[in-house]
């Protein structure tokens, strides 16, 4: 490899990574629903999407695994600063999907903030997903024409997951909106706090310009127009209102993560931490 | 090693059933996309039917059982993502088996007639046919089913959907 195709590598992988972990972190969020949601029907609904984005995140870690392990050796120890995935690689060992979800700490994670907020109640569970969703629902439109064929592959599979997920939360934000005065009270609170969680997703990495210069990644400030146009139409017919601030947060994207992102990977990678390489 | 040809191996793969929708064998759901043979090694290509779909895996240790049944020892499952698996690709012998299994079946063919973002399909009830049925939510138990219930017998059912 040359010194440029192991950049271009490096961008792909790490911008896989920023996909795959948005996936994997929203996923188990949303799958702490499981036993716990309202009603049955909703419980099963929300575990169901739940496996929608772990199935997405499996896929995405398996390319990104093989890309990394593609890579020269010396550019391998530079990627990850995390002891348990970092041992592995100093054996010289492979790595694959399992490593890189159960053996990173969070400061090697690059999920959007928004994504590793804690559920809450069901209103700050439904406008997490409904902003995630939109998000997604035309990233992956986009990513459909990558000239990476896995993410186009992955793209155009999840898409039809991601329809359903959009269509589940909107209506969702709408009969809450639209509800009481309690369920209206409570989705606005919800709205406005998690609406600072929102920039993030459009701000562009070193990652996301390289890949979009490839023609592999997708252009965030055009969904960002789309994403403001669906999450406008909804909250309207909600009858809430569109929180006016423009203060954003932001670092996840960059591995700088809240104190939630900890606890999220206590619980997700408690068993291999505790029993490494154990296998069922 | 007895030599074998495709054709023999469709005719196997058709036993092998989908573990959550046991009327339907993985080729009325069409999932399987490829079938080739090397010497004495089996590929069988399978696409998911959704990206988390937990019944992948036991299918493939399924298909893996009914070759190695016949004597084959080298059976390779590989997941195939794209092209994206639809319900357009289930057999129609696959959809009569469902409606008579009281699953309602796919009723368009996605390719031609996609939904916009908030249309729903109106879905005929699988046990008395009336069109006068409701959607109770967009999830049923395994990803591929919604719920439904009939407005006329009353009765709750599930439906394959449109994918
Ligand atoms: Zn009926």
């Amino acid at each position: 490899m040359t010194n440029q195709q192991v950049n271009q590598s490096t961008s792909q992988l790490l911008y896989t990574l920023q996909i795959a972990d948005n996936a994997l972190i929203i996923g188990h969020r949303i799958s702490e629903w499981c036993g716990h949601g309202p009603i049955l029907e909703q419980d099963i609904a929300i575990t169901n999407t739940s496996l929608d984005h772990l199935g997405q995140a499996r896929s995405l870690y398996q390319h990104a695994a093989d890309m990394f392990n593609a890579l020269p050796a010396e550019q391998k120890n530079t990627l990850f600063t995390s002891t348990a995935l970092q041992t592995k690689i100093n054996k010289g060992e492979n790595i694959d999907e399992d490593d890189l979800a159960y053996l990173r700490d969070s400061w090697d994670f690059r999920n959007v903030l928004l994504t590793e907020q804690p559920n809450k109640d069901w209103a700050y569970t439904i406008v997490r997903s409904f902003f995630y969703d939109a998000f997604n629902y035309y990233f992956y439109t986009e990513l459909q024409k990558s000239k990476d064929t896995v993410f186009a592959a992955v793209a155009e599979k999840s898409l039809k997951e991601v329809t359903y997920h959009l269509r589940w939360s909107s209506e969702w934000m709408i009969r809450l909106g639209d509800g009481t005065d309690e369920s209206k009270a409570r989705m606005q609170e919800a709205l406005d706090n998690r609406w600072a969680y929102t920039g993030e997703m459009f701000e562009a990495t070193e990652a996301d310009k390289a890949m979009l210069a490839e023609g592999i990644g997708v252009d965030l400030a055009a969904i960002k127009t789309k994403w403001m146009q669906h999450v406008t139409t909804v909250i309207e017919e909600a009858t809430l209102t569109l929180p006016a601030n423009n203060w954003m947060h932001s670092g996840g994207k960059e591995c700088r993560h809240s104190e939630n992102l900890g606890f999220v990977l206590a619980e997700m990678q408690f068993m291999q931490r505790a029993y490494p390489d154990m296998e069922w | 090693m007895p030599a074998i040809t495709t054709t023999q191996v469709y005719d196997w793969l058709q036993q092998v059933t989908d573990p959550e929708v046991p009327v339907l064998t993985i080729l009325d759901l069409g999932i399987v996309r490829d079938v080739r043979i090397a010497d004495d090694e089996v590929t069988v290509a399978i696409t998911p039917t959704y990206s988390g779909c937990p019944a992948m895996d036991v299918i493939g240790i399924n298909i893996r059982m009914a070759l190695m049944s016949r004597g084959f020892k080298k059976v390779h499952i590989e997941q195939q993502l794209s092209p994206a698996w639809t319900t357009d690709w289930m057999t129609e012998d696959g959809k009569r088996k469902l409606k008579e299994y009281g699953i309602a079946p796919p009723v368009r063919k996605t390719s031609d007639n996609p939904l916009a973002l908030f249309e729903d399909d109106n879905i005929p009830c699988p046990r008395c046919n009336s069109e006068h049925t409701e959607l109770v939510s967009r999830f049923g138990p395994t990803s591929c089913k919604s719920l439904y219930k009939c407005l006329d017998c009353k009765e709750p059912f599930e439906h394959f959907k449109c994918h």
